[in-house]
């Protein structure tokens, strides 16, 4: 085990995984000298070369849109999409085209490409940086929409991203970049898609939350427990393939939830949460399942955007009125 | 930008000019331009009778498709098509029957046998380039020699990812071939209406692309253009450009009424340049081909045609198993209940 942030372990695994596989390569905008604009390939294209680190024009589909052919053609490219607010640029590439490549030729093709892109909000970036637009892309057959957490399993899943054949957005917490430290497993570390981790074990309400909110939870869970409330945090990990069991057993051992998450809360990804509790573990219910999310306005600017994101203090308030549901 | 031409709309040679294709293979683009044409009657028959789907004929532009596709080795280059090149897909290994299949409704009966360097029709128009690009650039990493032809049309140039395509085809040097098949229609739109350039081959030297302007309905001219851009692509020279300027000279499609917008004059004007008169023309002076041997590669088509359609005929709908089949490598468990479900209700 070594300890990392979030971006060293991102970038030990993009290494790892090239010198596995000379077939990987990364494109992006200024993933060359540079090493992008978060360093996520700090140093490889001096080891690797231009060949398989690829600075590119300013041009988000394109991006996308090459890395399907050069799958085609049997490379296994990783593509780099500065912020996941950008991929709106390759919509068209990634939903249409890319998740449906195998469907389409009845699986003839596979275009097995991982695209990376950071998201979430609280640390001061410009309009479009910082959108939580996951759940645009859960409705999206064809597509593995992966949420890390923590640098190990960064390192976790983006390994099973890259080794996998199917497309994967890989959607990386922007503020755990050099916040989140933990220890990552020196070794080869795959996570299976599709089962969620419980990051944290509690009796009384659960918690749900992906990404950069699982901290918020845990943060929620801390404060809790100084009321004598024992809070379970789930990480779902992975949006879709979906851990339908594992949400059913979190339910049924504490018969209360809440749903964390970044996004406006119309049409989140905790709708469909709170859906498949409600028709797995109905009867495990003690309380109705909240959501704490933004609200429905776009992300504002950065002078107001901490009223914008949720915050500890919701998520206490919405566990407490669970707990309290009698 | 000159316009290239090589056979006159008499089928004769222009003063200087000589073709890269030889008789013999004339012959076989002659034979594979009148089953193309044989094709689109047929298919449009069948979709008018309810036995197949929606159909964009070729007709028009079987020179444009032909000339273009005959300087590829099917064996090495690939083809990414739009929809309307079924010529060229037949002659890289696609089968008549697949191809009808995919548009009767049957995506397994119409799946890209192994190994035909094909990829399946682009209904999001122009989304097709990019995928060129980066299957070339690919091939270009890994050593392989082959080339990537791909198709576009006047209309589907106005889109975002042609620029982007032809973009970064040139900054990577990819060996691709953009054939752009200006046909004059984006179903009703005219050509004028797409752009004020005075050609869409003028497009890509600002991309830092050769780019080639041809006579579409030349099948001397598209050849010898698209022989030119796939010696460039191997021998590491990068991507070009063509423009072939042809004409639609059917619908857009099964579903579309030219009359409401057709010029009847322009049409008339086009149908004297038609493509394949002038190839059978140009083999008639030559003595390499008579009246009963044309009459007897249609018998041919027409043979192979009927083979084709008894085939799609026997073509169903596909297994309601199959809905669920290759979205993902593996199915999860949330989809294997979900097929659970819905075919134990298409059971009852």
């Amino acid at each position: 085990m070594t300890v990392m942030t979030m971006i060293e372990a991102i970038r030990s695994t993009i290494r790892q995984e090239m010198l596995r596989d000379d077939k990987v390569m990364v494109l992006g905008q200024d993933v060359g000298k540079l090493g992008g604009v978060f360093r996520a390939t700090e140093g490889l294209q001096a080891e690797f070369g231009e060949h398989r680190i690829v600075d590119m024009p300013l041009a988000e589909a394109s991006i996308v849109g090459s890395a399907i052919g050069l799958s085609l053609s049997g490379m296994n490219p990783i593509a780099e999409i500065q912020f996941l607010g950008f991929t709106q640029q390759a919509y068209h590439q990634i939903v249409p085209q890319l998740a449906r490549f195998r469907y389409r030729s009845q699986g003839r093709y596979a275009t097995p490409v991982t695209i990376r892109a950071p998201f979430g909000g609280g640390v001061r970036a410009p309009e479009l940086h910082s959108d939580a637009i996951e759940s645009q892309f859960t409705n999206v057959p064809g597509l593995r929409v992966v949420m890390p957490s923590t640098p190990a399993e960064a390192k976790g899943l983006l390994t099973t991203a890259v080794r996998g054949e199917d497309p994967v957005l890989f959607c990386e917490p922007l503020k755990g970049y050099r916040l989140v430290k933990g220890e990552v497993p020196d070794d080869d570390y795959a996570i299976p898609f599709g089962e969620l981790r419980v990051a944290r074990e509690g009796t009384d309400v659960t918690l749900f939350a992906w990404s950069a909110a699982v901290q918020l939870a845990e943060k929620a869970a801390d404060r809790l427990a100084e009321q004598g409330v024992s809070a379970q945090v789930v990480d779902l990990r992975t949006l879709v393939p979906l851990d339908v069991d594992g949400i059913r057993d979190a339910v049924a051992g504490t018969g209360r939830a809440v749903v964390v998450h970044e996004a406006p809360l119309t049409s989140g990804f905790g709708a469909e949460v709170v859906s498949t509790i409600q028709e797995e573990a109905f009867f495990s219910l003690e309380a109705p399942v909240a959501r704490v999310a933004a609200p429905d306005v776009p992300y504002p600017n950065i002078g107001i955007e901490e009223t914008f994101l949720p915050q500890v203090d919701r998520v206490v308030a919405a566990a407490l009125k669970a707990v309290n549901t009698r | 930008m000159k316009r290239r031409e090589i056979l006159d709309p008499h089928g004769k040679l222009l003063d200087g000019q000589c073709p890269t294709l030889d008789i013999e293979q004339t012959v076989e683009a002659l034979e594979r331009m009148l089953l193309s044409k044989h094709v689109d009657e047929r298919a449009f028959s069948l979709q008018r009778q309810g036995r197949m789907g929606t159909y964009s004929a070729v007709r028009g532009q079987e020179a444009s498709v032909i000339g273009s596709c005959l300087a590829l080795d099917p064996a090495r280059d690939w083809i990414v098509p739009q929809y309307r090149e079924l010529p060229a897909l037949l002659r890289h290994g696609v089968t008549i029957e697949g191809f009808l299949s995919y548009w009767k409704g049957n995506s397994i009966a119409g799946r890209i046998p192994e190994g035909v360097k094909v990829l399946p029709p682009q209904i999001g128009l122009a989304a097709q380039l990019p995928h060129a690009v980066g299957l070339a650039w690919g091939l270009k990493l890994q050593n392989d020699p082959g080339v990537v032809m791909t198709f576009i049309g006047d209309g589907g140039s106005s889109e975002g990812d042609f620029h982007e395509a032809l973009n970064l085809a040139g900054v990577m040097k990819a060996p691709v071939v953009f054939v752009l098949q200006n046909n004059g229609w984006a179903i009703s739109t005219p050509r004028s209406k797409q752009t004020a350039a005075e050609s869409f081959a003028a497009r890509g030297p600002g991309y830092g692309v050769p780019s080639i302007l041809v006579d579409g309905n030349d099948l001397f001219a598209v050849h010898q253009a698209a022989a030119e851009a796939v010696d460039r692509a191997q021998s590491g020279g990068g991507p070009t450009l063509i423009e072939t300027q042809t004409y639609r000279l059917g619908a857009h499609n099964t579903a579309d009424d030219p009359t409401k917008y057709v010029d009847t004059e322009e049409k008339l004007t086009w149908e004297e340049l038609d493509p394949i008169p002038r190839v059978i023309s140009y083999l008639k002076q030559q003595g390499a081909i008579t009246d009963d041997a044309v009459a007897d590669i249609e018998a041919r088509n027409r043979a192979e045609v009927d083979r084709a359609v008894e085939a799609l005929d026997e073509v169903g709908p596909p297994p309601a198993e199959s809905l669920f089949q290759h979205v993902y490598s593996q199915m999860d468990p949330r989809l294997c209940r979900q097929r659970d479900d819905i075919l134990k209700g298409a059971d009852r």
